[in-house]
């Protein structure tokens, strides 16, 4: 029974995330779901290394920087089609995460936080000033949509189902992720990385996969980035983002799939309907985060928990 | 006769960049030793560092010329008004989550971080200002290297107040309560010592450091709303170049960011002089993981 349970939650939402389209006719709407989308991959890889690995990573940023960037080179340079680009998005994200962790995934506490929020500060410089492959602080117009062998992809609804579809794969890959051996390593490395280590979990080992597979997930989002906006410049890096990853992450809850879906939507969706001007959006999130982590650190998803637990409780009594 | 002239104007353009290097520096090093004292004791991560060193500039500026109060008043009374913002912080969020782990106390401080930054983003908008200052920007020589008046002020100043830190904590029976806390906290509350008070002055004091440096920083260069950040990047890379809570370590790390990022400045390309102190740090920590004088934790 229980196992069934699980598999038609998600199955439902599938079928209307695809049915959206068909019933909400407004683009903008449309717009809005595909950024809660390209938000999605970033925080769960997010979601991976703070709330399964417990390494708090300020540095995301980096590597929607470097996905979006290589695309953009990708497809303005040499005209690639999206396959291309989105390979070579993977590729170059897997390897520069590969060398920045064993770098940082030898540092613990404070010092992987300040050091991977460098890592981004970094590339932010050297995409300001390498100006004759960049282009600088005017960064990198006219990106193409996705092309599949010859087809563009150019119509909100088409960006709309590449989203979905990108979403689905990537939460699969999660899923699997974490109810593997690495995800039950890295979890015991979140408890305790003293004790897991004597118990021969080697915290470089699975913090590598952790990293990198967050790291890629992050590439893929700046891939996807580039060929929507279609425009790349050094603001991808900006701390901005990384803040509002966080504030889903931690608002959604951090170490559950759903959380990340749950800050997203929230996110994205809520300040448009409530009509929220802009210049007030980051104040209220300098809120919202203190106030969610003082008094919420569960987030959204850990008080559905707790609510499920209570409910269950009250049933089986 | 004409290589020993390029020589000499060779030498003096190194001296002329290192002592510049060491005055920057040396303010790095007031926002870098409040940053390692609030670390060292409290064991939080103070990412609101940057917007408390950007708020000194901010309040300094709007009352040096807006309210026309004289120039040493504004930065002294910029000063006090940044102590109390951060006392006012550790009270009412910090003192809740004393016994937190470390990544609430980040997530806490980086929501204070964007709260300051955009608040002060929406009254001050995002050009920025200089703080009016009554020093000559005409240089002196001294020796074979200039400085202009504002420079030998701040070092003045910087070394001062430094040393009365080091007096405070190491002569003051505050200071001693300071340091028994920063090694044993409990042993400390078991012999009478007020351990909320003790932080919640630790606090404002590191605050303060950190406003008097955005201060000065913005009387030399300018003030504007997010200038916090690339600040607290430098900050925190001082830090952990010294080995976190480590006070000594914070000034010679901050002496050497100054000075590295002023020859990599003057002789390689002022472009790309924020990232050697970058790239810097991330070599040290890959032969070094827990700094220059770090101990492994």
């Amino acid at each position: 029974m229980g196992v069934k349970n699980l598999k038609i939650g998600p199955l439902l939402l599938i079928v209307v995330a695809l049915l959206v389209p068909f019933i909400l006719r407004d683009e903008y709407f449309i717009h809005l779901l595909i950024n809660a989308g390209l938000f999605y991959i970033l925080v769960a890889g997010l979601n991976l290394l703070v709330g399964y690995l417990g390494k708090l990573s300020l540095g995301h940023t980096a590597f929607l920087g470097i996905g979006a960037y290589t695309t953009a080179l990708l497809s303005v340079k040499l005209q690639a089609p999206f396959l291309a680009t989105l390979a070579g998005s993977i590729v170059i994200s897997l390897i520069l995460s590969i060398l920045f962790g064993i770098i940082v995934l030898r540092l613990r506490g404070p010092y992987f936080v300040i050091v991977s929020m460098c890592f981004a500060e970094v590339l932010a410089i050297v995409a300001t000033n390498w100006v004759s492959l960049t282009n600088g602080p005017m960064g990198l117009p006219g990106v193409e949509p996705p092309r599949f062998f010859g087809y563009y992809l150019e119509s909100k609804v088409a960006f709309y189902y590449l989203m979905v579809a990108i979403v689905i794969i990537s939460t699969y890959i999660i899923y699997r992720l974490i109810h593997s051996v690495i995800g039950r390593a890295s979890i015991s490395l979140r408890e305790n990385e003293n004790l897991a280590e004597s118990v021969g979990v080697s915290a470089f080992r699975y913090g590598m996969i952790i990293f990198v597979a967050a790291s890629v997930l992050a590439g893929v989002a700046g891939c996807f980035y580039a060929h929507y906006v279609s425009y790349v410049n050094p603001e991808v890096f900006g701390f901005i983002y990384m803040i509002t990853m966080l504030v889903m992450l931690v608002t959604g809850g951090k170490g559950t799939i759903a959380g990340p879906f749950f800050g997203c939507i929230l996110f994205t969706v809520l300040p448009e309907a409530l009509r929220v001007a802009k210049d007030y959006r980051d104040p209220i999130f300098g809120i919202i985060l203190i106030v969610v982590a003082i008094f919420l650190p569960q987030g959204i998803a850990g008080l559905f928990q707790k609510g499920m637990a209570r409910l269950k409780g009250k049933t089986t009594e | 006769m004409s290589e020993s002239s390029e020589e000499n104007s060779m030498t003096a353009e190194i001296v002329q960049q290192l002592v510049n290097g060491l005055i920057i520096g040396a303010t790095y090093g007031l926002m870098a030793v409040g940053l390692t004292m609030i670390f060292g004791m409290m064991d939080v991560i103070n990412f609101a560092h940057g917007e408390l060193y950007m708020l000194g500039g901010v309040f300094a500026y709007y009352l040096a010329s807006l309210l026309g109060i004289n120039f040493f008043g504004s930065i002294a009374l910029a000063v006090v008004l940044v102590m109390v913002v951060g006392l006012i912080f550790d009270q009412l969020v910090l003192r809740k989550l004393r016994n937190e782990p470390t990544l609430i106390t980040i997530l806490v401080t980086i929501g204070l971080s964007i709260f300051l930054q955009s608040t002060v983003m929406l009254f001050w908008g995002p050009s920025p200002q200089s703080i009016p200052s009554p020093f000559s920007s005409k240089a002196i020589q001294i020796g074979f290297i200039f400085l202009t008046p504002f420079k030998i002020f701040m070092a003045v100043i910087t070394v001062a107040v430094i040393f009365g830190l080091h007096l405070l904590i190491q002569k003051t029976t505050l200071g001693k309560s300071m340091r028994a806390v920063f090694q044993e906290k409990e042993s400390a509350a078991i012999v009478g010592i007020d351990i909320n008070r003790v932080y919640a002055i630790n606090f404002a004091l590191g605050s303060g450091l950190a406003a008097l440096a955005g201060a000065l920083l913005g009387t030399l260069f300018v003030v504007y709303p997010n200038m916090g950040l690339i600040a607290v990047v430098k900050a925190f890379l001082i830090v952990i170049m010294g080995g976190m809570g480590n006070f000594l370590g914070a000034i010679f790390g901050a002496l050497l960011l100054g000075v590295v990022e002023s020859m990599a400045a003057g002789f390689i390309s002022s472009s790309y002089k924020d990232l050697f102190g970058l790239l810097i740090v991330m070599i040290l920590l890959v032969v070094r993981p827990y700094g220059l004088f770090g101990r492994k934790i």
